[in-house]
C-alpha cells in the first residue's frame, strides 16, 4: 500500500499566510507520533484566498484543508491520519471546487499538484517527454509548424503568434543564436509568471529547450525580476536537476542538440519587460529600448539572432507538443486559441490565479469563478493589462476574454492582471496612480514619454486635489495622443491608456471633480471630510485611540466629536469603528 | 568585534576577478557587491570601474538606472511596502502611513538606529493577499493598520 502523504502549499502566497509554520508543526507532530507518512511541499494552486492549503492523501482519497493554521495541524494528524476521519468543517467547500472545475488548466497543469523542487514528480506527469519527442522525431520546421497550427499567441501581452516568431528566428542566419525567457513580470497586479515559476519551473525550462531546438539556439537566458527570490531559488534547483539528468547540456537525447541555460536577475526596471530593453539589460547596460527593425530575430543579444518569449507562453509549449496542436486549438475562440491565466486581485471575494479558455466572459471570470466583489460595495470596474491597459465598466462585463474583444474596449489583454474595483475606488485617482507609475518607469529616451507623462500626472494630481480647471480634460486628451504617437516602445505608446479608458467610461467622475469638487467614490482626501453619525456612536473610544492627530474627543460612553480642522483624513477611525458611525462626506 | 573592511575588500576583488573581461557582467557585479556592502558608495563604484576596465560614468549610469541599487547605507532590515494596483485599492497607502508614523522615517529613509530602511515598491506579485509588505525576504499579507506593529515586532 502507498504511504499516506501530506502536501503543504508553499508558494509565495502560502508562505506569506504562514505555510512554513504549518509545515514545521506537521513535521514535529509526525515525528512525535512516530507516523509513517511523507510530508511534501507544492506550489500555488491558485486559491490564494484559501491559503494555507494542505492536502491529505490517503488510500481512501484526497482531502484539501483550507486556511490551515499551525494550531490545526495536530488535529489533522490525530483525526485524519490516525483515526481516518475527515474534519469536514475545515475542508474546501463545494463552491471552491466548482471554481476549480470551471477552469481549464494547461499552463497551471502541475501547479499545486507536484513538488516544484522534484524533477521526478515533473517527469511522472509526462515531463521532458515533449523535448524527447522533439529531439528524436521532429525537425525544427515540424516543431514550428506544430506551434503555428496550435494558434498560440504571446502571453506577455502583445499577442504575436509564437510559431511565426520562432519561424523568423529559425530562418535568420547566424552561427550563434539566443533563446530568452522573459520573466520580468512588472505589471503591478499581475503574478501569473511568479506562480508558474514557483510551482512548475521545469515546464518553462522544457518549453525553452523545445524553442531553442526549433530556432537553432544553444544558449538560453531566463531574465527574472529580483523581487521574486523564491522563483529564482526554485529555478536554480530545477536547472541543476535538469543538468544532472542530461536534459540541459551537450547532445540532448543523443540528437546532437546542445543547450546551456543561465538565470539573469533583473535589477528593477519596468521597461525591461520590453524586449530590446531586456536585451540591453542582459548585456549589462541601462535598459533602454531601441528602434525596431532590426527585430531581435535578426539582431538581438550581442547582435545575434534572438527569440524572446514570456513564461506563460513557454509553459504551454510542452503541453502542445505532447497533446497536439489540434487539441490546443480546440480551446478558445477563432483568433485567440487556448487558455489564459488571470491573476484575480483587488476587491474580489476569491482572489487568486485562474486559467480559463479564451472567450469566457469577464462576468463569468469575475462573478462565477471569483465570487464577485469582496465587501458589501458594488462592482464598478475591472482593470486589465496593468499600466498599459484600461478600466472596463460593468456595462461591458459580457465582453469575452480574447485579444481582439478586449482591445475593442480600449483596454488590452495584457499579461493577465485583473484588478477588480468597487464603488469606493475613484477612477480619476486610479488613472493618477498608473500615470505616477509610468512616469516613474519611463526610461527617459523619448521626450513625450519622459515629459508628457509628467505633465499628465500633474494635471491628474490637481484634479484629484480639487484644483482642476476647465480645459484639463481636453489637455489630457491632446497629451495622450501625442505620447502615443511619438514614443518608441510599448511603455510610452500605451501609457495614456488608463487615462483614455477612464475618460471614455467615467468622464462624469472627471467632470464632477473639476466642476463640483466632488469625488463620488469618496476616496480623494482633499474632497472629503469625516463625520460622526450621532445615533450610531456608542462612545467606545476606539476611534480616539487610533486617531494620530487627536481630532476626535469625547468621554467613554458619551457621543464623540470630530474636529474637522485637526483631522488629516487618514481614514483609520473609519476602519476601526465597528458600528459604522464614522462616514465620509463631501467636503465642499 | 574587529573591522570587517578588509574582509569586504577581499570579497570585492574576488567578484571583480570572476567577471573580468566577461560581457554582460556589470549588473551581476553591482548586485553582488551591493550584497557585500549593503549599498554602492562612490569609492566602491570607482573600484568596480577600475576592475572591469570601464568608465566610472558607465558604472554610475547603469547603477542609477535600476531601482535595486542604493547609494547610501541601509538599515539592518529592509521593509518593502507594496504599492501595486491590488494593494493600492486595498489601502496600501494607509498602511505605509502607519509605518512612517511608527518608525519615524519617510519612504526611502533609514531609522537613526540603522535598524530599518523603509521603501515602497511597485508590485511584489502577491496580489492575492493584498495589501502586502515584505520585510527582508518574508512576505506578510492581508494586512491592516493594526497589524503593522505585530509584523515588525520580530525584527526590533
Amino acid at each position: 500500500m502507498q504511504k499516506a502523504r501530506i502536501i503543504v502549499g508553499l508558494g509565495s502566497c502560502g508562505i506569506a499566510s504562514g505555510g512554513r509554520k504549518v509545515y514545521e508543526q506537521l513535521q514535529q507532530g509526525i515525528a512525535s507520533r512516530g507516523l509513517d507518512l511523507t510530508l511534501e511541499e507544492t506550489g500555488c494552486i491558485g486559491m490564494c484566498y484559501n491559503e494555507v492549503l494542505v492536502d491529505v492523501v490517503i488510500a481512501a482519497g484526497t482531502t484539501t484543508y483550507k486556511q490551515v493554521t499551525p494550531e490545526m495541524a495536530d488535529r489533522i494528524l490525530d483525526e485524519h491520519i490516525v483515526e481516518g476521519r475527515i474534519i469536514q468543517e475545515w475542508t474546501v467547500t463545494e463552491e471552491d471546487e466548482k471554481c476549480l472545475n470551471r477552469q481549464q488548466r494547461i499552463v497551471l497543469r502541475n501547479c499545486g499538484k507536484i513538488s516544484p523542487e522534484s524533477i521526478d514528480e515533473y517527469i511522472e506527469q509526462g515531463g521532458y517527454r515533449a523535448i524527447e519527442r522533439v529531439a528524436k522525431e521532429m525537425s525544427p520546421e515540424m516543431v514550428i509548424d506544430e506551434i503555428t497550427r496550435s494558434g498560440l499567441r504571446g502571453r506577455g501581452g502583445a499577442g504575436f503568434p509564437t510559431g511565426v516568431k520562432w519561424g523568423f528566428a529559425n530562418k535568420s542566419a547566424g552561427d550563434k543564436k539566443y533563446f530568452i525567457c522573459n520573466a520580468d513580470e512588472g505589471d503591478p497586479g499581475a503574478f501569473m509568471d511568479r506562480s508558474v515559476l514557483e510551482g512548475d519551473p521545469h515546464s518553462v525550462i522544457e518549453g525553452m529547450l523545445i524553442g531553442g531546438y526549433a530556432i537553432g539556439a544553444n544558449h538560453g537566458y531566463i531574465y527574472v525580476r529580483a523581487e521574486y527570490p523564491l522563483a529564482i531559488k526554485r529555478l536554480k534547483i530545477a536547472i541543476e536537476q535538469a543538468k544532472a539528468r542530461g536534459f540541459i547540456g551537450q547532445n540532448i537525447f543523443e540528437s546532437g542538440f546542445s543547450f546551456e541555460l543561465e538565470i539573469k536577475e533583473g535589477a528593477g526596471a519596468f521597461v525591461c519587460g520590453e524586449e530590446t530593453a531586456l536585451i540591453a539589460s542582459i548585456e549589462g547596460s541601462r535598459g533602454m529600448p531601441r528602434l525596431r527593425p532590426p527585430f531581435p530575430a535578426i539582431s538581438g543579444l550581442y547582435g545575434k539572432p534572438t527569440n524572446i518569449n514570456n513564461v506563460e507562453t513557454l509553459a504551454n509549449i510542452p503541453w502542445i507538443i505532447f497533446n497536439g496542436a489540434g487539441k490546443y486549438a480546440s480551446f478558445g475562440t477563432e483568433k485567440s486559441k487556448g487558455t489564459k491565466v488571470f491573476a484575480l486581485a483587488g476587491k474580489i471575494q476569491r482572489g487568486g490565479l485562474v486559467e480559463v479558455p479564451m472567450g469566457m466572459s469577464l462576468r463569468e471570470v469575475i462573478f462565477d469563478i471569483g465570487g464577485g466583489t469582496s465587501g458589501k460595495h458594488e462592482f464598478k470596474a475591472v482593470q486589465l493589462g496593468g499600466p498599459s491597459g484600461g478600466c472596463i465598466p460593468s456595462s461591458l462585463l459580457d465582453t469575452p476574454v480574447d485579444y481582439d474583444s478586449i482591445s475593442q474596449t480600449g483596454a488590452i489583454m495584457g499579461s493577465g492582471g485583473m484588478v477588480v474595483m468597487d464603488n469606493t475606488t475613484c477612477m480619476v485617482d486610479i488613472a493618477r496612480f498608473f500615470l505616477n507609475f509610468t512616469q516613474n518607469e519611463s526610461c527617459g529616451k523619448c521626450t513625450f514619454c519622459r515629459i508628457g507623462t509628467r505633465r499628465m500626472l500633474e494635471i491628474l494630481e490637481r484634479i484629484v486635489a480639487g484644483k482642476g480647471v476647465d480645459g484639463d480634460i481636453e489637455l489630457l486628451e491632446e497629451l495622450a495622443e501625442n505620447i502615443r504617437r511619438t514614443s518608441l516602445c510599448g511603455l510610452g505608446q500605451t501609457a495614456p491608456n488608463p487615462v483614455l479608458t477612464t475618460l471614455k467610461y467615467f468622464r462624469d467622475e472627471y467632470e464632477a471633480h473639476i466642476k463640483q469638487r466632488r469625488c463620488s467614490a469618496k476616496a480623494c482626501k482633499e474632497l472629503i471630510s469625516f463625520a460622526i453619525i450621532d445615533e450610531r456612536c456608542k462612545g467606545c473610544g476606539l476611534c480616539i485611540k487610533v486617531c494620530p492627530t487627536g481630532a476626535i474627543t469625547g468621554e467613554k460612553k458619551k457621543l464623540h466629536v470630530l474636529d474637522a480642522d485637526k483631522c488629516v483624513r487618514c481614514g483609520q477611525c473609519v476602519a476601526k469603528c465597528r458600528l459604522e458611525a464614522i462616514i465620509r462626506v463631501d467636503r465642499w | 568585534m574587529g573591522c570587517k573592511c578588509a574582509d569586504k575588500q577581499d570579497k570585492l576583488l574576488t567578484i571583480l576577478s570572476e567577471y573580468q573581461g566577461k560581457s554582460g557582467g556589470l549588473i551581476p557585479v553591482l548586485q553582488k557587491v551591493q550584497n557585500v556592502y549593503g549599498y554602492l558608495s562612490e569609492d566602491v563604484m570607482l573600484k568596480i570601474a577600475d576592475g572591469l576596465e570601464i568608465k566610472p560614468s558607465v558604472v554610475y549610469g547603469v547603477a542609477t538606472f535600476y531601482t535595486q541599487f542604493r547609494f547610501s547605507p541601509v538599515g539592518e532590515h529592509i521593509i518593502r511596502a507594496c504599492h501595486g494596483t491590488a494593494c493600492y485599492v486595498s489601502g496600501a497607502e494607509n498602511i505605509t502611513q502607519v509605518m512612517v508614523d511608527t518608525l519615524g522615517v519617510e519612504p526611502g529613509g533609514t531609522t537613526i538606529d540603522m535598524k530599518f530602511t523603509l521603501d515602497t515598491v511597485a508590485c511584489l506579485g502577491c496580489c492575492g493577499l493584498a495589501p502586502v509588505v515584505m520585510v527582508d525576504n518574508d512576505v506578510y499579507g492581508r494586512l491592516n493598520e493594526a497589524r503593522v506593529e505585530e509584523i515588525l515586532a520580530p525584527y526590533w
